[in-house]
């Protein structure tokens, strides 16, 4: 019994050692990586932050953004991101959305009575809004993405956005589809993930077209 | 047109890991065979003070997996609970002492649940320092066991088993280290975040003000996914854009979760000395993983319910980028491996979905399983239906030429128990006693009626199996929540364990029985349909009644 109890603690000890080297050499490991990226490649490692033609900051192309109002209403100059369920706790709630210090989906099931009441609704604003028939909305427009700040919508939904966003800046349709086109990636290697286009980078480029 | 895009991101899945199968098979077995110590780890072996040339009885090395694992727990629990008091702490106050254990217990168990929300709960010392450590070694303590278990068939006649010091140094440093460093790099390049800036706030393009939290995200990103572990940097884990920024750093991700456990499957054919024992065990990794897959993306695409025939497929908890098909991927390989990492919303996914999510833990996760969990799992399993077989046609029933007797069937039989009970057992103690209900009630579900059930379910499902994936919209910080799933993880990762340890140690001690005509095969295609039957069986009858109150009613209803 004595000699179990005595492996023991030496069991306990050896293992609180361990624990210790294997802290250093992954603290070790952390700051070695952390200096490769920020020396090899600081763009991507710093978070891939975008800067517009005054060499602002103004987010990051691959975090989404709300173009919205402060009551949470589209506004008409900028294509539209997904609903998103990053809430700010500082902000109030007709203002909520693509908040990157709390990323969260709406964990709502498929059978959630608000989760359905809110879908219908909102497709139906969609439609009028962009003077499609209610079948024409894709499923991402009324879908909040699972990170809250999908920086990307589908094809179809852009589709769908151009008219509003050229007829509100006095530009052709064909100019914002080239824009659009732009900022469209395609399934890699024909098959890999799904094509996306990037709303942040799009309606930045929007702006710095005038 | 969504089955040819499943079926040819399948395929290049099953090339890129045929491609690496067996050179990092091989590499493990060699790194687990050799002689020599390197300089390092013999620095490393002087430190600890352990003799690394002493070969250890199974309780000597279960003395060691339990005597690093507590100590583990301890130091993790400490961490967080000074954790406003060390550098990169972001401001946030010291953790909880309930959620600190329940966030300790989590991650020395390979499990990853996470009960906090990162963004809002811990800074970077604690996920560098802490976290991340457990990343590697709770992963290097998998992989241990397993090739213990399997020196348990190899070798013959012997009291010892290896030595658990070395083979967690070496996992460590010759395995997991190199690879994340590589890779690491590779996923910064993709675009996968690695700072240590704190929070940045930015003015948007519309002219609003965004905060966007940074991190050293890439260094734990890559463990987190080889390693089998799953915890998120970030609370949506590796659906957000700085862990998993585009298709290609998805592939990498699904990649890394599966290469260990499926490559393991070789460094157990060359141990026992015939790589094809190894195929027959991926054989019946690779059909349950296919079936369960396919069956995801028919329900995200074809479910009848409100949501997905409103919005004509599945988006809701989706990224863009990633779709169905690359969703449903990621998640059958983050379910059935044990890593829990989640590029989607598992809790917004049509019923019938989130069921075979469920389902894949509820196999006990084998298929390919965590890292040498799902091995040592399989192995058992593989036990158990090769006694099976040897009870319908009346003969002493053998796996790789060791007798599998009335000890190994009791450690086999108390090792596939362990899981179910846990589960079961937390799921209705949740629902009957009457503080614990009132809780799950008032605080903990996100959803009504059978998909909140679900939500406890799938929570106790993933603690017993070490997964660590949720149904998000469950609150599970709660004193209940956070005892009763820290526990359950505890208990579904030492108790197999210690039973598996001693398995090895009654199969060493054999000599191997000579092959006859008579011998029952285990390397042919009848035993892999007999495996996979085993292990559908065992969880299919224990699960049925559970899944039924849950997703079962919840997609018939709909």
């Amino acid at each position: 019994m004595k000699n179990t109890i005595s492996l023991n603690m030496r069991s306990y000890w050896a293992g609180f050692k361990a624990v210790i080297v294997f802290t250093v050499i992954v603290i070790v490991y952390t700051f070695a990586m952390t200096g490769i990226g920020q020396l090899g490649m600081p763009a991507k490692a710093n978070g891939s932050m975008l800067t517009n033609a005054q060499g602002e900051v103004v987010g990051s192309s691959l975090i989404g953004q709300s173009f919205t109002d402060e009551n949470g209403d589209a506004l008409p100059q900028y294509f539209q991101s997904r609903p998103s369920a990053a809430s700010d706790p500082n902000k109030d709630e007709d203002n909520q959305g693509y908040y990157a210090a709390a990323s969260s989906g709406t964990n709502k099931g498929h059978a959630d009575a608000d989760l359905i009441k809110n879908v219908t609704e909102l497709r139906k604003a969609i439609a009028k809004r962009e003077g499609v028939s209610a079948k024409d909305v894709p499923a991402d427009a009324v879908s909040a993405s699972s990170s809250g700040l999908d920086p990307e919508i589908s094809p179809a939904y852009a589709a769908i956005q151009v008219r509003r966003v050229a007829k509100e800046r006095g530009l052709s349709e064909e100019q914002v589809e080239t824009l659009v086109r732009k900022y469209t990636t395609g399934r890699g290697l024909g098959f890999i993930g799904e094509p996306t286009v990037n709303v942040v980078e799009l309606n930045l480029a929007l702006d710095e077209l005038k | 047109m969504v089955y040819l895009f499943a079926i040819m991101a399948f395929a290049l899945i099953a090339i890129i890991l045929a491609a690496i199968y067996k050179p990092l098979g091989d590499y493990m077995f060699n790194v687990f065979t050799a002689d020599k110590d390197l300089f390092f780890e013999k620095w490393i072996y002087k430190v600890v003070g352990v003799d690394s040339r002493k070969g250890q009885t199974w309780k000597a090395y279960l003395r060691g997996v339990l005597g690093f694992s507590l100590m583990s727990v301890l130091v993790l629990y400490l961490l967080q609970r000074v954790q406003h008091w060390l550098p990169f702490s972001l401001g946030f106050p010291n953790v909880e002492g309930p959620l600190a254990f329940n966030t300790a217990a989590s991650f020395v168990t390979n499990t990853n649940w996470q009960s906090y929300s990162p963004d809002v709960t811990l800074g970077y010392t604690v996920q560098f320092a802490g976290l991340a450590v457990q990343n590697f070694v709770s992963a290097a303590v998998g992989i241990a066991v397993a090739i213990a278990l399997v020196r348990g068939f190899a070798w013959r006649k012997s009291e010892t088993i290896g030595n658990f010091w070395v083979d967690l140094t070496r996992c460590t440093m010759r395995i997991l280290m190199p690879i994340s460093i590589v890779m690491g790099i590779i996923l910064i390049a993709l675009g996968v975040a690695q700072n240590l800036a704190g929070f940045v706030d930015v003015n948007t393009v519309a002219g609003d003000t965004q905060r966007i939290m940074q991190g050293p995200v890439a260094s734990q990103e890559v463990i987190k996914e080889l390693g089998t572990n799953g915890g998120g940097f970030f609370n949506a884990n590796s659906s957000h854009p700085y862990e998993n920024p585009n298709m290609w750093t998805n592939l990498i991700e699904i990649v890394l979760m599966l290469a260990i456990p499926v490559a393991l499957t070789r460094t157990f054919g060359r141990m026992v000395g015939d790589i094809r024992q190894g195929y027959a065990l991926l054989g019946a990794m690779v059909i349950l993983f296919g079936v369960s897959f396919l069956a995801v993306v028919t329900a995200e695409s074809f479910s009848d319910d409100p949501i997905t025939a409103l919005t004509g497929g599945s988006m809701e908890g989706k990224e863009t980028r990633f779709g169905i098909v690359w969703s449903g991927l990621f998640g059958t390989t983050s379910t059935s491996t044990s890593t829990g990492a989640v590029n989607s919303m598992h809790d917004s996914y049509t019923a019938l979905g989130g069921m075979m999510y469920m389902l894949n833990m509820m196999l006990g996760e084998v298929s390919p399983g965590g890292v040498g969990a799902g091995l040592y799992g399989i192995l058992v399993m593989a036990v158990v239906a090769v006694f099976i077989a040897g009870l319908m046609v009346g003969r002493t029933p053998e796996y790789l030429g060791k007798k599998i007797g009335p000890r190994e069937m009791k450690m086999a039989s108390l090792y596939f128990l362990v899981m179910p009970i846990t589960v079961v057992l937390g799921v209705s103690l949740s629902f009957a006693l009457p503080f614990a209900r009132q809780s799950i009630f008032d605080t903990s579900l996100n959803n009504d009626g059978n998909h909140g059930f679900s939500e406890v379910v799938y929570a106790f499902t993933s603690a017993a199996n070490n997964n660590g994936s949720a149904f998000a919209g469950l609150t599970a910080d709660t004193p209940w929540l956070d005892t009763a799933l820290g526990l359950a993880v505890l208990i579904g990762r030492f108790l197999p364990i210690a039973l598996v340890l001693a398995l090895a140690g009654s199969l060493a001690k054999q000599d191997k029985v000579p092959v006859t005509a008579g011998t029952m095969r285990t390397d042919n295609g009848l035993f892999v349909v007999l495996l996979v039957f085993v292990i559908f069986l065992i969880s299919a009858l224990t699960f049925f009644p559970t899944l039924a109150l849950g997703p079962l009613a919840e997609g018939l209803v709909a």
